[in-house]
Order: C-alpha cells, then structure tokens, then sequence
C-alpha cells in the first residue's frame, strides 16, 4: 500500500462571530414584540479520516451550525431553530417561534431562568485546545492504531477499521436579560474495531479514546491492542443456564446504571409521575457508602462546563451522599413543576462521579467469587416507570475469582430499587472517558436468564 | 419527477445562484481518473413538532436546514465534504475537500456533463404536511386525543401527546449525468400513557404515521385511536405478572413485533458489513437460514409507507428485493459503492440521515410474507411458552449475530390459550439461528404503524417492518421468574 497523500487543509472559513449573531436575534426578537428571549447558537468544524485494511478509506470534512431561538409572549413559549445565519434567516427563524407561541398554553412555569442563578463568572477550565495534525500524520496514526491490533494476534482476520478525528466547536448563548456566554471547546477522538474469529464463529469488539486535550489522548498502538484485546477474548463464547447470580458490570458500561438513576431523578420524569424514584429525597436508595456526585468544573475534561444549556452556572454538588439521595436534576422549567430550584442540569449532569471502594478490579472478581462479569449489555428493557430492568448481556462465567470462559446470549433481570440497595462495591478502575465516571460495579445478585 | 428537479432548483439552487454550468465546475473538481463516482446531494428540510403534556400544548419547534453533500469515490475510498453554504466559494471549496481522497488534482477543464433525468413511481404525493392543519388545528388535535384517553379509563393518570411533520426536498447530481430530484413528506403522531392503580403506575405507547399530510392521522380516527391503544396496554401492564427468565417457545404477534426481522436478518443482509466480510452472514448467498416457512424482503415501493422512497439517496429507484426465499440467502441490499465492489447491482438502499451524513445500505420496509397458519392455530399449538405483542426497541451485533428485542406488552401461554400478562422482558438470540426455528407462519400479515426509526452508525432513518403471526421454538426470555 502507498501512503495517500491529502492535499485539502482544515478551512477555518471566514470567522462567523456567533456573539453576533446572538445579539442580532435577541435585538430582532424584542423588536418583534416577545416578552422573553434566549438564543444559543454552535458551529463545529473538524474532519474524520478512516482506515480500513491498512488503507485509507473516508475522509470527512464537517462545517456546520445551528441556531436555536425560544421566545417567551407571557408565560407561551415557542421554539425555532435554522441552519441559515444570514439576517433574513434570523428574522424568520424569531418569527417562527413567536407563531409557534401564539398557538401553545399559557404555562407559569415556563421563562427564563432566575437571574442571579446565570453563570456570569466564568472559571477558565481549559476546554479549547485544539491539535493542528495534518491529514498525513492522522493518516498515519489511524494506520497505526489499526495494524497493531491486526497484528497483535493471527486470530485477528478483518476489521470494521480504525478512525482520528479532530474538531473545534464555538458557541455563544444569550437572553433576554442581558446575559451572554461565548465558549470554545475541542475533542478529539481515535476508535479501533476488529473481527476475530475461531472455529465457533466471528466476534468483534472496539476501543476508542476521547479527549479534549490531545496530550492525554492515548496512543494510537495502546488502542489498537485494546480493541484486539477485547475481541480475543470474546471467541468462543458459550451460554449458560438460567440462574440468580452476583453481576459485576466492567467499568465502561456500569456508567449505563449511573445514567437510569439520573433519568429516574430528571425533572420530566419526576414531573410527569413517570419515575420509580418519586418523592425519594432523604430516602436510603444506595447502602450508606455510596456518593454521587457532579463534577462540573474538572479542568480539560469532556463532561465540563462552566453553564448548562439555559446559561445557569453550573456548580459541583452531591446527588446521593450516604446512599441517600440528596436532590433531583432539574432545569427552570421542571424546577417550577415540582416547586423546587433548578439544580443547573438544563440538558444533563456534569462529569457525574461515584466515587470508588478501596478493591481494585481484580480484587472484585475476588470478592465476587463466582457470578458473571458484564462486559456488554444491549437493549432498550429500561423501565425508569417501574424500575424494572431486563438486558441482553455478554461477557465471562467467574468461578473462584477468576473469568474462566466468555458467555453470550444472556439477559440479566432485576428491578433498580433491589439493584441499588445490592451494591457491593465500586471498583478502582475507572474509566474516564465519558461524563460519568465509575469503576466497575458489583451487584449482590441479579437473574440471569440463558439456556 | 420533471416537476420535482424543478422544485428542487427553486428551492436550493437558483437562491444560491448555481445553474447548469456551476454544477459542471463542481463535478468538474471532483471527478478524475481515479474517480469512479461523485456526487452532489443538496437538501432543504422543513419540520416542525408539538407536544402536550399534563393538558395542554406547552411547546412546540420548528426547524429549517439546507445544504449539500460532496462525494468523491475511489475505489473503497470516499472523500466527503459538506456545507450549509451554498454559494459557489463554499460549494468549490467543498468539493476540493472531498477530491483531495485520490491522487492529482481534478481536471479542471471538464466537459458539460449531459444531465439525464430518469422517470419513476412516485410513492407519495409532494405534500407539505407543516401547511395541512393551521396551528390552531394541529394544537387541537393534540387536545381532542388527550381527552380521548383520558376519557378511556379513570386510572389514566398522565398523557403525552407529540406531533411531528417534516417536508424534504433533496436534489441528487451526479458525475455519470443522472439528476434526480425528490419531495418526501412525513407525519407521525406517538401517544404514551401512565396509568395508576393501587399505587402501581405502568406505562404503554402507542403511534403511527406515512408519508402523506397530517390529513392521515384525522383519517378514521387514527390519532384518537393511537391513544386508546396506548391506555390499553397501560392497563395491561398495570395487571403484568413477573416475566419468565429462561429459554421457552415464543409466538409473536402480527405487525410491529417484525422488528425481529429487521434486527436478526435485516441489518446482517446490508452490503457493506457483507463486503468486509465482518457479518455473520458473509458469503452465505443460497445457504439455509431460517425454515422453509420464510420469505422475508425489503420493499422500499409500498405507497405512502414510512419505509418507502421513490428513490433513494443516491438517486436510485426503490425496489422490492427479495432477501430469503423460502428459507434461502437470496440477496443483499446495496447502495452504489457496495454494489460496484461486490458486482451486484445496487437495490436502491443507499440512504443517509442528511446532506451532513454519508449514504450507506440501509433498509426500507422490512416484512415476511403471509403462511398458511391461522393465528388462533398457533396460539393453540404453545403448551407453555410467551406470547408478545409490542416491543419497544431491538439491537444487534453483525458479527456475532446476537440480538435482542424488548418486550412492552406479553403474555403467558398456557395450553394453548393467552393467560396473564406479563412484564416486559428482554427477549434475546441469535440473528443465523433464530429463524430456523420457525416452525408456523400465519397468514395474517400486518405492516406496523408507521413509527420505526433506525439508527447505524450514530444515523437515523425512518423505516418500516412487518410480519405475521411466528412460532419460534426457542427464544431466551430475559424475565425474573425462575
């Protein structure tokens, strides 16, 4: 194969001033008459390249935005949202929305957020740190990341490739009571995944790292190995029998668990009756060693920001401190539902942290003894109504502490109140890629269902 | 379809002032002799969305986005651009980007191509849906089928109503002179329930939708339908036992429950994961997979479906591919890149969420054909075993072939007949293996409702499934009941 030279450079186009732009829609909008306003508006610009079989095979150039206008006439409120930044675009797009509250409720609890909740001093958390790699050294490392899994092992036969994508966002978000927040932001990713096979069959797994900061981006040969890795040890899997055992769920995916309790606690669900963690403030839903908390303002991290997505400061604070739940994840709106203050969780939490036990992974499968370690579940079988859970599972039989052999076509089963009340420990390894961080997780006992 | 090249032009090209010849320069900048195909793919969409919760309508959004898709193709390589400008800078600019994929530098110089437009089907009428109720209407359409629900059943404690239609426009140019153009309205209307009793609270879901204006959703009551179909399975739920956990005989019912197919044959039978070989499918054209019983296509034609497209977004004309026929492998669905590279002839299943996304195999309407039994027949032949009506969403792994589906309506069967319902469970097996285990068929086919999105690589796109009445003599049901 001949490397592929590419001659395109990342176009930082004319710099669009989004500040701008806010301020032109939010001056369009009191001049058409609304009482309230807000308008955020994003634009990322960045690449992916791909490689597939020690080749090139996509290159991606993005370049895109939106902006989103909501209007408030009383307590009516109308949202509008367009890709077009020209002038006549803007005044149709706060035209839109101001048609579309004319024919919606009147509700009290809509509005603009408290005022002396907005994030007006801003803690620098270095989240711009943009990586000016050209196409022939992201080829490279693509390439590189790629052929160490697909040489690391004669069992590893095909791949579904390697990717390194670069990109740089910029937003600025403003409202109608003179407030206004401009921000930048970078990310940049690098992803593997390979087939393995053996005489029962294909299995393919991935790995990827995802940063703000491209120094703690992990390197392209340590990705590739892990993706070999962890498809390695998939073949050969086999099912077992139904039975009720102790669950360790591996640190990338016991963030899902962190997530269902965040949506049972998120202001629709709460409001809407729709959650089986209603009214459950100073109730004991974890055992007493448990803390949940947010971590907003972790400098260089993805799941960090200094606002939330209605320009309320964001603060870091405990969800569940002693195993009990301390508060809810509220935006202004559901805050006002439920008679409470937002919690600056409009659009999500914020690098969301259990904190871990003293055991290291190891030590857990130790500690568990016999069961299953979940290593991936599939599914949609999450009711937050009921709490009751039932997942498609994969991942290995543990006997005497030790993984003895990869298991598949499994669900497990449980309802989240048992299953948060039978937690046995948080493991050291945590896993640091995403907004919720958490090592593995070890549950007293869960159905397996199999064969 | 004359007419809709003529619309797409207003729509996008002549605002941003680019004609026949600025068509030929861009493609002109991206073709070349490593080339094998470019292409141009410009799209304007409206949409609009409302919803009602706790009464009343308390918001509503709307979008517009425009822009346009650049693609150079060199053999397995593609080079990609878009933009949400469509002036000439950006659009050269653009297409530069994506020809910088293959060696050497576009022949500048390039002839003009001679644009070809292709007669086909029109699958549905160019409706605007946004303009086929005022506000004022679609506000009370909203409130007459909350009312309605919670009219059903005292124990009807919470409703929420969404409403949403979009119209698209898309304008396909490619370098081998086709041009096509496409107006694709879509509504849908989703209804989901909680209901209350005892201080138990269980929730149902229920929705449709087509490609046609917000007139289908007045139709014979649909939309007060959707919600009395919601509260039902509410109230059933309210009633739901603990699941089965084990590996026992599954019935599925007509309709919706296809998504069993869409999962454990569809995504497995797309070209791309073929190609690589990374399917567990790969290379297994004319081998046994499922029983003799199943015939199972992609129908991409069906009038006015979800599913459906007059063509796809590579400018190719939908079809019906059949994918098994009577138990074998007969086809895979393509789109252009994977079918030049397979030799096969693409299946117009190239399709992407967006002018920002790239195409790829993707599915239409995905549906086994009707069999001989009658649904009462295979309710009866269970002794013990799960019945399961609806399901909330399904996932699969291609290479491995494991997938799962889960449940949010079910039965128990007991001798034969339907008893208690039970919780929704996770249902899950193996995509090669499942449908070799189909021992009856009914001869009720149903299509679903119209509410199936599929998402592939973080895209989304809508589609529709169908089948009827299955046995299958072994699935493993993800309950607590041991």
């Amino acid at each position: 194969m001949t490397a592929k030279s590419i001659q395109s450079t990342v176009d930082r186009g004319d710099a669009i001033d989004l500040s701008n732009i806010v301020a032109q829609a939010l001056d369009c909008a009191s001049r058409f008459g609304v009482d309230a306003a807000s308008v955020g508006v994003g634009q990322t610009q960045g690449y992916e390249l791909g490689v597939r079989m020690g080749e090139l095979e996509t290159v991606e150039h993005h370049n895109g935005g939106n902006l989103t206008v909501t209007v408030y006439l009383g307590n009516k409120k109308g949202i509008s949202t367009t890709n077009d930044f020209s002038g006549a675009a803007i005044a149709d797009t706060v035209r839109a929305a101001r048609t579309i509250a004319k024919y919606t409720a009147d509700d009290p609890c809509n509005g603009l957020p408290p005022t002396d909740r907005l994030a007006r001093q801003i803690p620098e958390l270095e989240l711009y740190l943009p990586w000016n790699v050209d196409r022939d050294q992201a080829l490279e490392m693509a390439l590189a990341c790629e052929n160490s899994a697909l040489s690391s092992d004669s069992r590893i036969m095909n791949s579904e490739g390697a990717t390194f994508g670069t990109s740089i966002s910029e937003s600025a978000f403003g409202n109608s009571d003179d407030f206004l927040i401009h921000q930048r932001t970078t990310r940049h990713d690098m992803s593997c995944s390979v087939v393995g096979k053996s005489a029962a069959g294909m299995q393919g797994d991935y790995w990827f790292d995802s940063v703000r900061d491209p120094a703690l981006l992990d390197s392209p040969q340590s990705i590739g190995l892990m993706a070999a890795k962890r498809t390695l040890r998939k073949l050969d899997a086999r099912q077992i029998s139904t039975c009720r055992v102790p669950v360790l769920f591996e640190a990338p995916i016991a963030s899902n668990l962190l997530s269902y309790l965040i949506r049972a606690i998120s202001g629709p669900a709460l409001y809407r009756k729709a959650s089986f963690l209603l009214d459950s403030i100073g109730q004991q839903i974890f055992p007493p060693w448990v803390r949940i908390h947010e971590q907003p303002h972790l400098k260089r991290t993805l799941g960090s920001a200094v606002a939330d997505a209605e320009g309320v400061a964001t603060q870091p604070r405990d969800i569940v401190s002693d195993g009990v739940l301390q508060g809810y994840v509220l935006g202004s709106y559901s805050a006002r539902k439920l008679g409470l203050e937002t919690t600056g969780n409009a659009g999500g939490v914020f690098n969301l942290t259990i904190d871990s036990g003293k055991r290291d992974f190891n030590e857990l499968l130790n500690l568990m003894n016999h069961g299953i370690l979940v290593t991936e579940t599939m599914g949609f079988g999450v009711n937050t109504v009921t709490g009751d859970y039932s997942q498609g599972a994969r991942g290995f039989w543990v006997e005497n502490g030790e993984m003895k052999y990869p298991v598949e076509e499994l669900t497990i089963a449980g309802n989240f109140r048992d299953m948060f009340r039978s937690f046995v420990d948080v493991g050291t390894d945590v896993d640091l890629r995403g907004n919720s961080r958490t090592g593995s997780i070890l549950i007293e006992s869960m159905v397996v269902a199999g064969k | 379809m004359k007419n809709y090249i003529d619309t797409a032009r207003t729509t996008l090209l002549e605002p941003a002032e680019v004609g026949e010849r600025e068509l030929d320069v861009l493609l002109g900048k991206m073709v070349g002799k490593h080339i094998d195909h470019a292409d141009l793919y410009f799209q304007y969409a409206r949409q609009e969305s409302w919803s009602l919760e706790d009464g009343s309508v308390k918001s509503g959004a709307f979008s517009i986005d425009k822009g346009v898709g650049l693609r150079a193709i060199s053999g397995e390589k593609t080079g990609f651009s878009c933009s949400d400008d469509l002036s000439l800078p950006a659009l050269t600019q653009a297409a530069v980007s994506a020809r910088g994929i293959a060696h050497g530098l576009g022949s500048d110089a390039h002839a003009a191509i001679q644009r070809q437009s292709a007669e086909v089907p029109i699958l549905y009428q160019p409706d605007d849906p946004l303009n086929s109720l005022s506000d004022s209407e679609k506000v009370r359409l909203l409130e007459r089928v909350e009312q309605d629900a919670r009219k059903q059943d005292p124990r009807v404690k919470e409703v929420m109503v969404n409403l949403s239609g979009s119209q698209e426009i898309v304008l396909v140019v490619r370098s081998d002179g086709k041009i096509c153009a496409d107006v694709r309205p879509l509504v849908r209307l989703n209804v989901s329930v909680v209901a209350e009793h005892n201080g138990r609270r269980e929730q149902g879901a229920f929705g449709g939708g087509s490609r046609e204006s917000y007139d289908f959703l007045m139709q014979q009551d649909r939309a007060l339908e959707y919600g009395r179909e919601a509260v039902r399975q509410a109230l059933i739920n309210l009633e739901a036992v603990d699941a089965p956990a084990g590996t026992m005989v599954v019935v599925l019912g007509p309709g919706w429950p296809g998504i069993l197919l869409h999962e454990a044959i569809g995504h497995g039978l797309e070209g791309d994961f073929n190609r690589k070989g990374t399917s567990a499918f790969a290379g297994r054209i004319g081998d046994q997979v499922a029983s003799k019983l199943c015939t199972i296509v992609d129908d991409g034609t069906i009038q006015n479906r979800r599913g459906s497209l007059s063509i796809d977004d590579e400018g190719t004309q939908s079809q019906n591919t059949v994918l098994i026929e009577n138990g074998i492998l007969a086809g895979y669905m393509q789109d252009l890149t994977n079918a030049r590279l397979m030799n096969q002839t693409p299946t117009g299943n190239g399709r992407r969420e967006s002018y920002a996304h790239l195409p790829m195999p993707r599915m239409t309407n995905t549906y086994m054909l009707p069999g001989a039994s009658s649904h009462e027949e295979i309710i009866e032949s269970v002794d013990n075993g799960l019945y399961a009506v609806s399901f909330g969403g399904g996932q699969v792994d291609i290479t491995s072939g494991q997938f799962v589906f889960s449940a949010t309506e079910a039965y128990l069967i007991e001798k034969g007949k339907i008893t208690r319902p039970v919780k929704g469970a996770t249902l899950i097996g193996n995509g090669p293996d499942v449908l070799t285990k189909v021992t009856m068929v009914g001869n009720n086919l149903q299509l679903d409702s119209g509410i199936g999105t599929c998402g592939k690589e973080g895209q989304s796109v809508p589609v529709g499934v169908g089948q009827p009445t299955l046995r299958v003599d072994g699935l493993t049901v993800g309950g607590v009941q041991m």
